[in-house]
């Protein structure tokens, strides 16, 4: 029965995964997240202070029962900035994943399969370019040259993000390229798109996805930093980078503007993280 | 394959890599909106200036005539000017440069060296309660972003506990010894000026700290892993069962196969820590090429940002090279395939 | 106290992994008198190698656990050794020859390095100082003696410029430059080919003759025996069921196990295809109570099941683990 083998191998990666409770914890604060920036309207304390509210008799006032984080400069209540916040950092993580991953996984898997011939060069030489500089370095370039807006940031680490993938899938690609299977395909006379999509991508599935997990702390923390520096998304807007910044000109006196910003995007990648690693353990030795 | 031929090889593949990096950026620069001449001489000068400018800069070009220009130019150490400075991009990059050279590898020395020995001893010592320590706080040190560290830093060491200083390079007032290379701590030292270089490293422990702690824990976690799976390896049990002394085999027989995976992460720490640069230079306000590079970036200094990121490049592809040497002194194995692959 | 070189008493090795405690070696008695050449045969994963690597103690203890026994070597119990004494003993009395040389070489050192770090060692425990020249030259002289073409350049080489067959001789240089009054052998050449193997197990056994050095050769294949021991000890899953003199072993093998063991090799002389042997080893997690062989054995008892049967003496040199031929 097809659904009894869908559950037992359920059943065994959850196990896998639940291995170490450290992920369980990763699970919990990645759902937690997520939770929490969609229904963001309901879960904030003060959703109106979002975005444009003052209320300056309130501005700058230390962490209380009323204001768990305490109020910024504008008097807006920081906790419920921090819980939209959730949704800038989850926005950049998807759409840079989503965006980069396919051409980067598709470049990977032609360059890998086409190995040794021009193909690969191009497309591998390209690649190197575009890892050639620190990726930090080529965001913020790439940033600076356009209007910055979020969109523009998730743009600029899209640009930059999308090789590690190629050079993933092209290393699996390539070897596995030359198992028997393959080899079959082709004598059968198999088109190159079905042995590309179905025979050779169905394998780099667990190492793919397990790099997008892995990914996702490291997109957040990327973009936290862009939009620090100001080439992210602007004010009002509620990024947990930009609180951070803002705040930083007010340290150490009214030190909660931007500390509790700061914790919990470490909060976040740290959950990210921990759930990238149990998702690896979980899909390592399949 | 022999060094002499490895190294002409990745020389050469590197001025490829270089070759497509100017070409990226240059397009990139030039697809910015807004006139860079009018932008060089700003609003109030006459239309007539702005269109000689024009030509002398050879904009009215087609784009592949102009990256000839600039291509010959950056050969000839011309770099156009900056818009900030009003000076030659080149002489702004030769006066800033020094001091991000000595803040990352005065930072990636010391936080290499002390990844080793946190990543062995946590190996070594597996599940102990030091390697649960270790583990911890490097799983922590990777997911917080450097600027975060830089503000918890300067608000707990810098503000509360006051040890040490959050701005510049050297406290005001403190005389600089004379420019014999353009790196302070070594001048210092040549100069014989003590008091001089005990500020000055006191100046860089913050924004060193900051720049590389992601990748000290980074590092710190990949050799320890490295050494759990080295220790179980049946050539560690021949060594032992031949008698060697275990400190040998800690130090010798154990650590070199160790640390090929974190020599390799190293290179690219140390590259990517110039890149943290431009956030950490810009927090504690320290004169170097990455607070020189935000300010260009935020005030759209074309010919600058150009300038940097070709130069990141460069600094890049360098330790490149010399991280995939140390790799194959290490491993002889990349060595043995070259000459059948 | 025994004036054997090896004499293991009642060994008992556990593993503990992650699902429980894996009851590996169940009581091993093992002897090796000096000078003697004894051979250990059974089948892959019935604990030679655990036997053997518990004597010269490199065992890792996390995962293994010594539950208890003793291990006499030359007269003084390993498994009470202080670390220094461990290393003396490491150092001067007995080698290893691990099963894949390939594994036991270590990669990112030259083959001379690797020689002449034992070379250096070892001498130390001889309370001599050597040069480096010395160093070479008994290096030199070790590679010559396990036939290796150009001494130089291999010490010059890593391990995988060399071949299979080379990096054997590599191991077995290694053993021998390691003064040693005992050398075990596992499983050498298993992993190579046929003929290399061969060479091998000729190599060894010269040069056993030649020294008069004791030596264990474990191996799964029992013609490679043969020629080269004088004992031979049959194990299985975790402890000894059979030890004789080569010739009363193959003439008149006695166990259950063993029978079925000669049995099951095919013949080049006519006879068709063998029976193999019914069922499986045990499981250690939870092995059989008493004999473990019982399961499988033809003649089973219902004594087989209180106990392990011991060590009966049945002539010359013979001994069976078997309560056919002792007990009640």
């Amino acid at each position: 029965m097809n659904s009894e083998l869908m559950k037992e191998r359920a059943k065994r990666n959850w196990y896998k995964f639940s291995r170490n409770p450290l992920s369980i914890v990763g699970l919990i604060v990645v759902l937690s997240v997520i939770l929490i920036a969609i229904f963001a309207d309901y879960v904030a304390p003060y959703p109106e202070h979002a975005f444009v509210f003052v209320d300056f008799k309130n501005a700058k006032s230390p962490p209380t029962l009323k204001n768990l984080c305490g109020t910024d400069l504008a008097g807006r209540d920081i906790l419920s900035r921090i819980f939209f916040g959730f949704r800038y950092s989850l926005l950049m993580a998807i759409s840079v994943l989503s965006v980069a991953t396919p051409p980067g996984v598709l470049l990977g898997l032609i360059a890998g399969y086409m190995r040794d011939t021009w193909v690969d060069t191009v497309i591998m030489r390209v690649a190197d370019v575009f890892l050639s500089v620190p990726s930090m370095v080529l965001a913020l370039a790439v940033c600076s040259m356009l209007e910055p807006t979020l969109y523009n940031a998730m743009l600029a680490v899209t640009v930059m993000w999308w090789p590690w993938y190629t050079r993933l899938v092209y290393g699996l690609a390539s070897s596995i390229k030359n198992e028997y299977f393959i080899q079959a395909a082709e004598v059968t006379g198999a088109s190159t798109i079905s042995i590309l999509f179905g025979e050779i991508l169905p394998n780099c599935l667990s190492p793919i996805f397990t790099k997008m997990t892995l990914d996702v702390g490291w997109v957040i923390l990327i973009g936290s930093t862009l939009s620090f520096v100001g080439l992210g998304a602007q004010p009002p807007t509620p990024d947990l980078g930009t609180m951070v910044s803002d705040g930083s000109k007010y340290i150490p006196s009214q030190w909660w503007i931007s500390l509790f910003p700061a914790l919990f995007i470490v909060l976040i990648i740290l959950g990210f993280n921990l759930l990238g690693d149990g998702v690896r353990d979980m899909l390592a030795g399949d | 394959m022999n060094i002499k031929k490895y190294v002409a090889y990745r020389l050469l593949s590197s001025l490829f890599v270089l070759f497509g990096l100017s070409l990226l950026i240059f397009t990139l620069s030039r697809l910015v909106p807004g006139d860079p001449a009018r932008l060089a001489l700003g609003p109030m000068a006459p239309q007539w200036a702005v269109d000689r400018l024009r030509e002398q800069l050879h904009l009215n070009e087609p784009i592949y005539m102009q990256y000839f220009y600039w291509v010959s130019n950056v050969l000839k150490g011309d770099l156009g000017q900056s818009l900030v400075t009003r000076r030659g991009v080149f002489s702004d990059i030769l006066e800033f440069f020094p001091a991000t050279f000595e803040l990352v590898m005065f930072s990636v020395i010391i936080s290499s060296s002390l990844a080793i020995i946190l990543g062995v001893t946590a190996g070594k010592y597996a599940n102990s309660w030091w390697d649960n320590i270790v583990r911890v706080t490097s799983y922590v040190g990777i997911a917080i972003p450097s600027f975060v560290w830089a503000i918890l830093s300067v608000f707990i060491f810098g503000y509360l506990l006051r040890w040490f200083p959050t701005l510049g390079r050297l406290s005001a007032g403190v005389a600089t010894p004379p420019k014999v290379t353009g790196l302070l701590m070594l001048d210092c030292l040549l100069a014989g000026r003590l008091d001089v270089f005990i500020d000055g490293f006191y100046h860089m422990i913050l924004p060193g700290s900051s720049l590389v702690l992601g990748r000290l824990s980074q590092e710190a976690r990949i050799t320890r892993a490295s050494v759990v799976e080295n220790l179980n390896k049946d050539y560690i049990m021949a060594a032992r069962s031949f008698g060697i002394p275990e400190r040998t085999i800690t130090l010798k027989n154990l650590l070199k196969p160790s640390l090929i995976p974190t020599v390799a992460v190293m290179g690219m720490d140390i590259a990517g820590s110039m890149g943290g640069s431009f956030i950490i230079e810009t927090i504690f306000n320290w004169p170097g090429i990455g607070r020189y590079g935000i300010s260009a970036m935020l005030s759209n200094d074309i010919n600058a940002i150009v300038g940097v990121v070709m130069l990141t490049g460069v600094f890049f592809a360098f330790m490149n090279i010399i991280v995939d040497l140390i790799t194959a002194y290490l491993d002889p194995r990349i060595m043995m395939k070259m000459k059948s692959g | 106290m025994s004036e054997e070189l090896v004499d293991i008493r009642n060994l008992r090795v556990y593993f503990s992994i992650y699902e429980g405690l894996t009851k590996v070696l169940n009581g091993v008695n093992f002897r090796v008198a000096r000078g003697e050449k004894v051979g250990l045969i059974g089948e892959a994963g019935c604990g030679k190698t655990t036997t053997v690597k518990s004597i010269m103690k490199i065992l890792p203890t996390p995962p293994a656990i010594i539950e208890g026994g003793e291990i006499f070597l030359e007269g003084k119990d390993v498994l009470k050794m202080s670390q220094q004494e461990l290393q003396t003993m490491r150092r001067k009395t007995v080698s290893m020859i691990f099963q894949d040389p390939t594994a036991a070489l270590n990669p990112v050192f030259k083959v001379g390095d690797q020689i002449g770090d034992i070379i250096k060692f070892s001498q130390l425990a001889l309370k001599e100082k050597v040069t480096k020249e010395e160093i070479k030259e008994r290096t030199v002289k070790v590679l010559k003696e396990v036939q290796m073409p150009d001494p130089e350049r291999i010490m010059n080489s890593y391990p995988i410029q060399l071949s299979g067959g080379m990096r054997q001789r590599i191991c077995i240089a290694m053993a021998l430059v390691s003064a040693s009054n005992l050398l075990i052998a596992d499983e050498p050449g298993t992993n190579l080919d046929v003929t290399i193997q061969d060479q091998v197990l000729r190599l060894l056994g010269d040069l056993v003759k030649e020294r008069g050095t004791s030596i264990i050769l474990i191996s799964h294949a029992l013609g490679a025996v043969k020629g080269l021991v004088d004992r031979v000890y049959v194990m299985y899953a975790g402890s000894m069921v059979e030890a004789a003199t080569t010739a009363d072993l193959f003439f008149d093998p006695l166990h259950p196990y063993t029978k079925a063991l000669f049995n099951a090799v095919p013949k080049l002389t006519g006879g068709g295809i063998p029976e193999g042997i019914l069922g499986r080893i045990p499981n250690y997690l939870n092995p059989p109570p008493g004999c473990r062989f019982n399961p499988r054995c033809p003649h089973s008892m219902p004594q087989c099941l209180e106990g392990a049967p011991p060590f009966f003496d049945v002539g010359e040199s013979h001994e069976v683990a078997c309560y056919l031929y002792g007990g009640n």
